[in-house]
C-alpha cells in the first residue's frame, strides 16, 4: 500500500513538472520581449549586481512608457559564483529569456556565455570585462572596455596629455584584472616614451601595509604614480602617501571609481586624482542627469559606471530590435540571427560613450574613454 | 636612513600581528584549541567600534569600550553554542568547527552592514591648520628633519601590546583564575578533580581573547583604515602563524614572532621583491619549525608514554 502511494505522488510530481515545462517553452506570445540576466544580488559583490539591475529597469521602464516596443526584465541572483549563475541561467530560460544581459561579472559571464552561446541567446554584458567572455562566441557582446584595453588607452592618455613622465606602478599580482592593465600599460607605455622608474606590486595578503612600495616610488622620483586596482586598496595608498607627504599626480582605472562614496574617507586625498572611467555622474549633458536624477530618485545614490552600462545595454536592445523590426512572437534563434546582424553594423550613443561599434569576430566594443579629474569632490572631464 | 625607516614601518606591521597573535596563543595555550574564527571577532571589534565612532559619533574611549563588551559577550556565545558541545570531541571536529564560525561571521557581517569598505577614522592623529590655512592631519613624529617618521598608531599598539603581555603573564602566573587555567591546559580531567570549574574557565579565556580582539581589531583599523567584512581574515592568519614562530601557547613566543613576522616581510619586499614577500616570510617560518618545532620560546613537551 505504501509503495503504491509512493509510486502514485511520485508520478503526480513528475506530470506536474513536465507541465511547468511545457508553460516555459510556450510562454513566448504575451507582448513584450523578456530580457533575463545574472548577477550579484546579494553577497559581496551585491553593489555591482544590484546598481545593473535598478539601472536596467530604469530603462525598460522608460522605453516601455514610450510606447512601442515593450520589454520585460527579470534579474536572477547568481552571487558572483559561475555555478549559481549556470542555474540562475536556467531558471530564466526556463522563464523564456529572449535576449540576455549576460552576467554582470567576469567569472559567471564566462560561464553563463557559453550556455547562451549554445541556446542561441543573444547577450551583451554590461560589465564583465574579461576577454573570456565574449571568446570564440559570435551572440556575445560587452558593453564595458576588455581589460587589458585600459592599460593601453591609460598609457596613451598620460602621454597625450602630458600628465607625468617618470611613472611609477603598484599593482596587485594575484588579480588578473590588475595584472592584465598592468602588462598592457607596460609595454604600450614604452611605445609612447614613458620611463617606468618604479614597478612594485602587492597580494591579498599583504595589502594593508603600503609603507615600501610608496618609498619606491617617491625614492625614484616618480612624479605620476599609476594604480591599476580596486578604490579599497587604492584609498590605503592614497592615505599612506600623505601620511609620509608625497604628493605626485595619481591615475587610476575604472576600478577607482567608487572613490568618492567610500563610507568615512576623507576625500581631500583623492582631489586631483586622474581616472579613467566609461562614465561620469556629474557630466551636465541632458541625458546622464536625467538618469542620474531618476536613479537617485528611486535608488538614493550616485549611479556609478556599471549602472551607467546596463542602462546602455537596454537601449542598445532598443535601437537593435527597433531596426530590425524584432517583436514579441520571434523565438530566441530568429532574434539572435537579426540582433547579431544590427550589432555587427549598428553605431550606438549611449551614456557611456557615443558613436560606440563592436568587433563582430570579439564582440568588443570600441567607444572613447572619459578621463576625469577629481575636483572639490567631483568628476570633471578633462578635455 | 631609508633602512630605519623599512624597519620602523615593519614594527608598526609587526605589532598589528603580535597583538592579534597575543589573542590566538591564550586561547591555544590554555583551551589547547585553534580558534580560527579569532581574526573575524577582530572585525566585530573594528565594526563595532566604527559604528560609535563614526556614526554615533561617540567620544573614541566609549567606542573602544564598546567594542571590548560586544566582542566579548561574543566570545562567551560562540563558546557556548560552538565550542562547549564539542568538549569531548577531537580537536579537528573543533578546528573545522571554528572555521564554520568564521565563515558565520564574515557573512553576517557581509549581511549587516554589507560588502563595501568603511574607512576607519584614525583615533591617533591631530587635526591642526598649517601656515596655507589648510586643514592637515598629523599622524606621527618626525624625527632628522623629516627623515624618519613613527606614527601615532605604531607607539600605541606597541605600548598596548606590552601591557597587555605584561598583564596576561600576572594574570595567568599570579592570580587563582590564573592557576586554574594552568591546570586546565596541562590535564582537564585531573583539573576537574581537584574541583575547577573547567568549562567556567575556558569561558573566561575565550572572554579574555575576545576583548583583546576587539582592541585589536581598533588597531588594526587605525593603522590600516579600510574596513570590510574580510578585514580580519587575514591578518588573523598572519597572526596566526606569528603566534606559531614565537611558539604558540606562549605569551612573550607571541610577541616577539609577531614582531619578527612583520619585519621580516617589510625587508623582504623592501630588499629582495614585492612580488616574492609572502614567500620569503613563509619560508623564513619552514626554516625556523624545521630548526625548532616547537617555534622560537615554544616549551617542549616530553610526551610520556
Amino acid at each position: 500500500m505504501k509503495t503504491t502511494r509512493k509510486i502514485l505522488s511520485m508520478l503526480m510530481a513528475l506530470t506536474m513538472i513536465v507541465a511547468l515545462a511545457a508553460i516555459g517553452g510556450t510562454a513566448y506570445a504575451d507582448g513584450a520581449i523578456k530580457i533575463g540576466g545574472t548577477g550579484p544580488l546579494t553577497g559581496g559583490a551585491a553593489i555591482y549586481g544590484n546598481a545593473v539591475k535598478n539601472a536596467a529597469q530604469i530603462a525598460v521602464d522608460e522605453i516601455n512608457a514610450q510606447g512601442g516596443l515593450q520589454f520585460e526584465l527579470r534579474y536572477e541572483d547568481d552571487q558572483h559564483d559561475a555555478e549559481k549563475a549556470v542555474n540562475a541561467y536556467n531558471t530564466l530560460k526556463d522563464w523564456g529569456m529572449q535576449i540576455s544581459l549576460s552576467s554582470v561579472t567576469s567569472k559567471p559571464a564566462e560561464a553563463t556565455s557559453v550556455e547562451a552561446y549554445t541556446d542561441r541567446v543573444f547577450s551583451i554584458t554590461p560589465s564583465a570585462s574579461s576577454t573570456a567572455t565574449t571568446e570564440g562566441k559570435d551572440n556575445v557582446y560587452q558593453m564595458c572596455f576588455i581589460d587589458p584595453a585600459q592599460g593601453t588607452m591609460a598609457a596613451q592618455t598620460i602621454a597625450a596629455k602630458g600628465f607625468g613622465s617618470k611613472i611609477a606602478v603598484i599593482w596587485k599580482n594575484d588579480d588578473v584584472y590588475s595584472s592584465g592593465i598592468h602588462e598592457t600599460f607596460v609595454a604600450e607605455a614604452a611605445e609612447q616614451g614613458l620611463e617606468i622608474v618604479s614597478d612594485t606590486t602587492f597580494a591579498d595578503g599583504n595589502n594593508t601595509d603600503f609603507s615600501v612600495q610608496i618609498a619606491d616610488a617617491q625614492s625614484k622620483g616618480a612624479d605620476l604614480v599609476f594604480l591599476p586596482m580596486y578604490y579599497d586598496a587604492a584609498s590605503l595608498i592614497l592615505t599612506q602617501a600623505d601620511n609620509v607627504g608625497y604628493y605626485p599626480a595619481w591615475f587610476g582605472v575604472d576600478g577607482m571609481d567608487g572613490i568618492l562614496s567610500l563610507e568615512g574617507f576623507d576625500t581631500d586625498l583623492a582631489e586631483g586624482v586622474y581616472l579613467l572611467t566609461p562614465f561620469n555622474a556629474w557630466a551636465t549633458d541632458e541625458r546622464t542627469a536625467a538618469f542620474v536624477a531618476k536613479y537617485q530618485e528611486l535608488y538614493n545614490e550616485v549611479p556609478n559606471q556599471f549602472a551607467a552600462d546596463a542602462y546602455d545595454c537596454v537601449y542598445a536592445f532598443a535601437q537593435a530590435c527597433e531596426a530590425a523590426g524584432v517583436s514579441a512572437d520571434m523565438s530566441r534563434e530568429e532574434i539572435c540571427e537579426a540582433m547579431i546582424a544590427q550589432f555587427s553594423t549598428m553605431s550606438f550613443d549611449g551614456l557611456t560613450g557615443s558613436g560606440a561599434t563592436w568587433d563582430v569576430e570579439t564582440g568588443r566594443v570600441t567607444k572613447e574613454p572619459i578621463v576625469v579629474i577629481i575636483t572639490d569632490g567631483i568628476y570633471v572631464t578633462v578635455d | 636612513m631609508s633602512f630605519l625607516n623599512y624597519l620602523i614601518s615593519g614594527i608598526s606591521l609587526g605589532s598589528i600581528y603580535a597583538i592579534i597573535a597575543l589573542g590566538y596563543t591564550m586561547v591555544y595555550g590554555i583551551a589547547k584549541m585553534l580558534n580560527f574564527a579569532h581574526g573575524d571577532v577582530i572585525m566585530v571589534g573594528a565594526y563595532v567600534c566604527f559604528f560609535a565612532a563614526a556614526k554615533y559619533n561617540l567620544p573614541p574611549a566609549i567606542g573602544i569600550l564598546a567594542a571590548v563588551l560586544v566582542c566579548t559577550t561574543l566570545g562567551i556565545v560562540i563558546e557556548k553554542l560552538a565550542y562547549k558541545p564539542l568538549r569531548q570531541a577531537t580537536s579537528l571536529a573543533v578546528l573545522i568547527t571554528a572555521i564554520g564560525v568564521s565563515y558565520f561571521l564574515q557573512n553576517a557581517a557581509l549581511l549587516l552592514w554589507s560588502s563595501s569598505p568603511k574607512v576607519f577614522p584614525n583615533f591617533f592623529a591631530q587635526q591642526t591648520v598649517n601656515e596655507a590655512g589648510k586643514k592637515i592631519k598629523i599622524t606621527g613624529f618626525q624625527l632628522f628633519g623629516g627623515q624618519l617618521r613613527i606614527s601615532y598608531v605604531t607607539l600605541v599598539t606597541i605600548a598596548a601590546c606590552l601591557v597587555i603581555m605584561a598583564a596576561l603573564l600576572l594574570f595567568i602566573n599570579h592570580t587563582k583564575l590564573g592557576k586554574a587555567m594552568r591546570a586546565c591546559s596541562e590535564d582537564k580531567g585531573a583539573a576537574q578533580l581537584m574541583g575547577i570549574n573547567v568549562d567556567a574557565t575556558i569561558s573566561l579565556t575565550f572572554a579574555i581573547g575576545s576583548g583583546l580582539a576587539a582592541v585589536a581589531g581598533v588597531l588594526l583599523c587605525s593603522a590600516y583604515p579600510t574596513l570590510v567584512p574580510t578585514t580580519g581574515s587575514m591578518p588573523g592568519i598572519k597572526a596566526f602563524t606569528a603566534a606559531v614562530f614565537g611558539g604558540i601557547g606562549s605569551i612573550p613566543g607571541a610577541l616577539l614572532g609577531g614582531l619578527l613576522l612583520g619585519v621580516i616581510e617589510i625587508m623582504a619586499k623592501a630588499y629582495i621583491s614585492t612580488q616574492m614577500s609572502d614567500a620569503v616570510v613563509f619560508l623564513v617560518l619552514i626554516v625556523v619549525l624545521l630548526v625548532k618545532p616547537a617555534g622560537l620560546l615554544g616549551k617542549k613537551v616530553r610526551e610520556k608514554v
